[in-house]
């Protein structure tokens, strides 16, 4: 029984739900597998919530799924009240990012289900395991346009892995059943459970497990062996291999095996922005993340390579710059659990089917037998040209002239103080770009972003969730003062239910990206990008809106702020010393930084800038 | 552009056409033709999509069929391997002048007279798509005054089924789910 109320010591409340969550779930499942007769579809949903061993659901009330509201108010299944139906979404996204179980959020029909089309969308295309329950008005009301009606079911099919309407209270343990299973295994991803009405007030029989009835779903996990040995000997013969490394590892829990096969092979590797983690940026092997705002030898050591391992990646447009002209020269090794993936955008010569935990330990195997027959690659005329880039262009930036705060500088700290144990999510634009660059990344599941989607206002309510399922982890959010105006609400719920998050705003006041983009392609024409107020002669106004000092502290949270490079470390640790309220840094920065090195949209990898107007130049023939 | 006839079987449930065309229409893949209807299978349907496409986006298409979950099963029928057709219901302008001439071109096409009157006929013909086309080319100057065509719909030739039902005769092979 949850006693607790909102309010009542947040903390203790954080620390009691997260000490032995495992056994609670064990027990709870064992509990609610009890058959039952004669309960409402409302108390069987809930009973099959805890049977699947939910800890939180993420959630508001409103008028069709109130009836189910009535019994978790019962349940050991927490809910947290959210201020807005998209913090749910994101908080169960960042939940089952960092925690690798499924996330769960819950809304009314209507508005609140359309709410949260904008993070399933999100969880879609970053494949994270989420499942969204909406009640949905009564089965007789359906296609009247009653009130609060929207038919969410419609809406989200092409942005989830799978959704139901369920209009029977017989259906909903089986439903339920099928949801979480869908969402967590093969490719994981969101789906969606919409529920009438009538049918969570109507008597039913609850028993558990359900039979589940998914004839058409039967995801290939186990690669084809022989699939395997061809691209083994293909690595074993590169000259020139990369291991282009995907969110599919982390998704599957594969980096201790990348890390046997980057050791086995020698290989460079690559992260790409879904994968910041997957293998530590301490090690020597790891060339940075590639991409649009890759480093010049990741993105470089792709364009030159003779093979690509790529593993759960799926050769993004933001990774590949103009498809046609990239990594000309290599073979194409592809392996990912979708087999939808696997040629959409690159041709693979070597395709591989399957989950990436298993596929790359195939691999290994695989690899030692080629290592053992005497075919042993030698890489280092590769090493010394992937070197060669390395430290000619390593990411850096340059302070401000105007002797403003450097963003890149901030963030770089931030790493730093906080290090490698912490989790960090970003919202969408420079700082998260930054916060790619020039936070080293150690550990799987320390970096959650909106990828595929670019989610402005991402960062906040991912942030709630992941400290909700890792309390004891620090938990930084790192945001520009464009997204945090998105989503800065959810601070209000972390501070009412005790869940301390650290919220980095860096706040440049433009829409920093966008107005990076006018500077470089619309000829520092800012249309709309800037966001602090502005006075008649184009200087700011030596006011603040909002003040997010103030805003932080009215939200229930304690408000810092930073505004030059001496006080930096000091502010930083000060927040990181504050442990039983969340804490919002107001890092008051230039806005005239930008992210560097780029790839300009459309363009070649070929025609990476290392920065502005620097081109590197990479000696012809040398590889 | 080249025609491809993918017979999908799905479950026979509410929502998946709505799921499959919407596939189609997102992905950027025109349906010539669509067609669905039961099977011997009271659980499943058959749709019979008909398709523009190169061979590479036929690949993708299909890998994201196979994506959805209610499809249980896709295999591209093939003309020679496959027997496809089409049913046509047209009604013709036929006043007494005319009328001997349309019922012997219903004759040569072996297509059924289903009503009469003063003013018009309607045929129903069935076949493949070039045949029907070839019988519309013949009415078209006597004037066609509305016309109803169906889909596609396709079986693969010989003992093999596409669920397999049919105990020992082996299944058709699906569109490779693998690579």
């Amino acid at each position: 029984m949850n006693s607790s109320t909102p309010g009542e010591s947040a903390t203790r409340e954080a620390a009691a739900a997260l000490t032995g969550v495992e056994t609670t779930a064990r027990s709870l499942a064992a509990a609610a597998a009890e058959p039952a007769t004669g309960i409402t579809g409302a108390q069987s949903l809930v009973r099959a919530l805890e049977a699947v061993g939910v800890e939180v659901v993420f959630g508001i009330p409103g008028g069709a799924i109130l009836p189910a509201y009535d019994p978790l108010f019962d349940s050991t299944v927490r809910h947290v009240l959210v201020r807005h139906e998209q913090g749910a979404g994101h908080a169960a996204t960042g939940y089952a990012q960092a925690t690798g179980r499924v996330g769960v959020c819950m809304a009314t029909s209507g508005p609140g289900a359309t709410n949260l089309v904008t993070p399933l969308a999100d969880a879609h295309m970053d494949s994270v395991p989420v499942v969204a329950i909406t009640g949905q008005v009564p089965s007789a009301s359906i296609g009247t346009d009653a009130f609060q009606e929207a038919d969410i079911r419609g809406i989200t099919m092409p942005i989830t892995k799978h959704n139901f309407l369920v209009t029977s209270a017989d259906e909903i343990p089986q439903r339920i059943a099928e949801a979480f299973h869908l969402a967590a295994t093969g490719r994981p991803g969101p789906v969606l459970v919409d529920i009438s009405k009538d049918a969570l007030q109507a008597t039913t029989d609850f028993s558990w497990p359900p039979r589940m009835d998914l004839p058409g779903y039967r995801p290939t996990t186990r690669p084809h062996g022989k699939q395997v040995r061809e691209a083994a000997a293909l690595i074993a013969a590169a000259r020139r291999p990369v291991l282009y490394v995907g969110g599919g590892v982390l998704k599957a829990s594969a980096t201790e095996e990348l890390a046997e096969l980057a050791r086995l092979t020698g290989a460079p590797v690559v992260t790409t922005l879904m994968a910041r983690g997957a293998f530590p940026d301490s090690d020597p092997q790891h060339l940075g993340m590639p991409g649009m705002h890759g480093t010049v030898a990741a993105v470089t050591a792709l364009q030159k390579a003779d093979v690509l391992v790529a593993l759960g990646a799926r050769f993004d447009d933001r990774v590949t710059g103009r498809l046609s002209s990239f990594a000309p020269e290599a073979q194409v090794i592809h392996a990912d659990i979708d087999p939808a993936e696997i040629g959409k955008n690159r041709k693979a010569d070597v395709p591989i089917v399957g989950d990436a935990r298993e596929t790359i330990a195939e691999l290994v195997v695989a690899l030692r037998a080629e290592h053992e027959a005497g075919r042993t690659p030698d890489l280092a005329a590769w090493w010394t040209q992937l070197d060669s880039w390395r430290e000619r262009y390593p990411l850096g930036y340059d302070w401000p002239e105007d002797g403003t705060l450097s963003p890149q500088y901030v963030i770089e700290r931030l790493g730093a103080i906080a290090g490698p144990d912490a989790i960090y999510t970003a919202g969408v634009g420079q700082h998260q770009m930054w916060a790619a660059q020039f936070i080293s990344y150690e550990k799987p599941g320390t970096w959650l972003n909106s990828g595929g989607l670019g989610t402005m206002g991402y960062a906040v309510p991912a942030a709630m969730g992941a400290k909700y399922g890792c309390p004891d982890t620090t938990v930084w959010a790192i945001d520009g003062d464009g997204c945090f105006q998105m989503t800065n609400q959810e601070l209000a719920t972390c501070a009412i239910e005790g869940i301390p998050v650290k919220v980095a705003v860096i706040n440049n006041g433009n829409l920093g990206m966008v107005r990076q983009w006018q500077t470089l392609f619309y000829e520092g024409r800012y249309s709309n990008t800037k966001l602090h107020p502005v006075g008649e002669d184009g200087k700011p106004k030596p006011v603040r809106i909002p003040d997010f000092v103030a805003l932080a502290e009215a939200l229930g949270c304690v408000g810092l702020r930073c505004e030059s490079k001496d006080d930096v470390d000091a502010v930083i640790e000060k927040a990181m010393a504050i442990d039983d309220a969340p804490v919002v840094v107001d890092f008051v920065v230039g806005h005239d930084a930008q992210v560097w090195p780029m790839v300009a949209a459309g363009a070649s990898n070929d025609d990476i800038l290392a920065a502005r107007g620097i081109r590197p130049v990479f000696g012809e023939g040398q590889v | 552009m080249t025609r491809h006839t993918l017979s999908v079987l799905v479950e026979n449930k509410s929502g998946v056409l709505a799921r499959v065309s919407a596939l189609f229409s997102r992905r950027g893949f025109n349906i010539e033709s669509l067609a669905v209807g039961p099977t011997e299978n009271p659980d499943l349907s058959r749709m019979t999509i008909v398709a523009d496409a190169e061979s590479a986006p036929l690949e993708q298409i299909t890998k994201q069929l196979n994506k959805l979950v209610e499809v249980i099963k896709i295999v591209e029928l093939e003309s020679p391997a496959a027997v496809e057709r089409e049913l046509l219901l047209v009604k013709v302008r036929a006043p007494m002048a005319d009328r001997t001439q349309v019922l012997q071109t219903a004759e040569l096409f072996r297509a059924r007279v289903v009503d009469v009157n003063t003013d018009t006929v309607t045929l129903e013909a069935t076949g493949t798509p070039d045949k029907l086309q070839a019988l519309l080319a013949i009415l078209a100057p006597l004037g066609i005054k509305e016309m109803a065509q169906s889909g596609t719909v396709a079986l693969g030739r010989g003992p093999r089924s596409m669920s397999g039902s049919t105990a020992g005769a082996g299944t058709l092979r699906p569109v490779d789910r693998t690579a």
